[in-house]
């Protein structure tokens, strides 16, 4: 039965992330984008990582991607103005397929790496809320200073970026 | 009977108590909208839908009294949903046109699963056990995610309309969905916070939050709408504005939106956003009732053990599971009732809010409140814990 469902969320994400990528409607590459984490978050619960798989779908389905909409839906967003490559296209082509060779590199080397025994001893921590908040406050406490940092940075940038245009309300 | 129901495979089991808890909250739903007219009927003294009655019926004597509730129009009503011509405007988006109605239902029926509904006494161990479809320990946050995904309805609608009073809907639903999910959940943690003691595992689950308000003694047995009237507060204004109830109903508002985002829908379409609207309301209720008004317990300092306790030594039937369950469910159902009768009372009582007002009465008023209000419980928790 988990293998089954283990094989129908992988193809849910794996084809979606495909939709996402290759639509030319924004708001059916977001609406695939949805459909991707949604296949996600059933891989989690897979894994029995339920917290990992709820807050999935509560911070990134419910809001994130909402927000997506919204933007562009509100911006009416037609693609097919720009040029197809530009400077910024190879640069975001350069991380994109160093970032999947890591992948690739991290898949060979875990074959075998890891028999049966082991893997069901490595505790769920994804799945207790207390082993979660533990580890978000001791291991990787800087790592989520560092983000909620960034985002504070985002949102002041947003703010100083919408009060700019306020003012030049008149001038328009 | 029972012998063979528990002979079935898990899958099928779990189909039909699935099955049979959204075949009691689906026309529970619909026969709101009935409520909702004779609701409104009573508060602005009209008698309200009270003539429609089937010809051959009307020779039943005392059928009178039902055809005055108007459980006749309500079922014309429902009717009439089924028969209409489905119609779509020719400048839609197909696809999502008709996805949208399906969005709004599904998520508002799924969160039904989390949330624990009654309990029954197990006389074995001699304790009550909660009767829910799916025990997990993240209930809270399961019901918060499943039901944030009601947005998309509204988005979707209002943007494969292709129109623009129902993009305007779209549009301003999706800002006031988001808006109050914020102080939505930041209400809820002091409740969470309390029930926790240090050095427990942690957990949010709902069924121990309604457990925590059933103990002995002034402070055990008593309901959190006392203990954090402010969380309760806050929790039903932003349920209000999550549920698109009014005073909130900007996605939907007549006076400027003609119906919002669903100006373009009629017939069955129409009828699934209804019900999808009632039953994300009877789902907040529910989770209203559970965090602070004590869940399937009667009344404050009153546990429902308690009262089955005295219930079963007047006569033993009470401690029958079946017997215990059905009255655990009641109580909760007449809570719901209640509850979703304030919300109606709401509804005919306060005008809307403009637009604006409502950002401003979400960013500016209500998520500061809900800030303070945990930093207040989170420090008030900690010394009454070191004590």
């Amino acid at each position: 039965m988990a293998d089954i469902l283990f094989h129908i969320f992988a193809f849910m994400v794996i084809g979606s992330s495909f939709a996402v990528v290759y639509n030319h409607n924004a708001v059916n590459s977001a609406l695939a984008f949805l459909v991707g984490l949604i296949g996600v978050s059933g891989l989690f619960v897979l894994l029995d990582s339920f917290l990992l798989a709820v807050l999935l779908i509560l911070v990134y389905v419910g809001a994130v991607v909402a927000l997506f909409l919204f933007i562009i839906m509100l911006l009416d967003m037609q693609g097919g103005e720009r040029k197809p490559f530009s400077k910024a296209t190879a640069a975001a082509a350069l991380v994109g397929s160093a970032l999947l060779a890591v992948c690739v590199m991290t898949l060979i080397r875990s074959f075998g790496g890891l028999n049966a025994a082991e893997a069901g001893s490595v505790v769920p921590v994804g799945a207790n809320l207390k082993h979660y908040a533990d580890l978000l406050f001791t291991s990787y406490l800087l790592p989520v200073q560092v983000v909620g940092f960034l985002l504070l940075i985002a949102m002041l940038g947003v703010i100083v970026l919408s009060k700019k245009f306020e003012g030049l309300e008149d001038v328009k | 009977m029972m012998e063979f129901y528990f002979e079935l495979p898990l899958w099928l089991r779990l189909t039909v108590q699935g099955l049979a808890v959204i075949a009691v909250l689906f026309p529970l739903a619909g026969a709101c909208s009935m409520a909702e007219r004779k609701v409104s009927a009573w508060i602005q003294g009209r008698p309200g839908p009270s003539r429609a009655i089937v010809p051959w019926l009307a020779w039943i004597p005392g059928i009178s009294l039902l055809q005055k509730l108007g459980v006749f129009h309500f079922t014309a009503d429902g009717g009439k949903m089924f028969l209409k011509e489905d119609v779509a405007p020719g400048s839609v988006n197909k696809f999502y046109y008709y996805l949208a109605p399906l969005i709004a239902v599904v998520p508002a029926l799924c969160t039904v699963t989390f949330v624990p509904f009654g309990a029954y006494w197990d006389a074995a161990t001699e304790t009550m056990k909660p009767l829910v479809l799916a025990n997990v320990d993240v209930s809270m946050l399961a019901v918060f995610a499943v039901a944030s995904l009601g947005v998309y309805s509204l988005i979707l609608a209002g943007w494969a309309s292709n129109s623009k009073y129902p993009f305007l809907g779209g549009v301003r639903a999706s800002a006031q969905l988001i808006s109050y999910e914020l102080s939505m959940t930041l209400s809820v943690l002091p409740v969470f916070l309390w029930v926790n003691a240090p050095g427990g595992e942690g957990s949010l689950s709902l069924i121990h939050v309604v457990n925590t308000q059933a103990q002995p003694g002034l402070w055990g047995g008593m309901w959190y709408v006392f203990l954090m009237p402010l969380s309760a507060f806050i929790f039903l204004v932003a349920l209000f504005a999550e549920t698109n109830r009014q005073p909130f109903d900007m996605p939907e508002s007549e006076a400027d939106l003609v119906g919002g985002f669903h100006t373009e829908y009629g017939e069955l379409k129409w009828g699934l956003f209804f019900v999808a609207e009632y039953a994300h309301m009877f789902v907040g209720s529910a989770i209203f009732m559970i965090l602070f008004c004590g869940g399937w317990h009667p009344f404050p300092w009153l546990p429902l053990d308690t009262l089955l306790g005295w219930l079963g030594g007047i006569a033993p039937i009470f401690l029958n599971p079946v017997v215990s369950g059905v009255i655990a469910v009641g109580i909760f159902l007449a809570k719901l009732i209640f509850s979703i009768f304030v919300f109606m009372w709401v509804r005919w009582t306060l005008p809307r809010f403009r637009y604006d007002q409502v950002m401003k009465l979400g960013w500016q008023k209500l998520l500061p409140l809900s800030i303070g209000n945990l930093i207040f419980y989170a420090v008030a928790i900690a010394i009454i814990e070191r004590s």
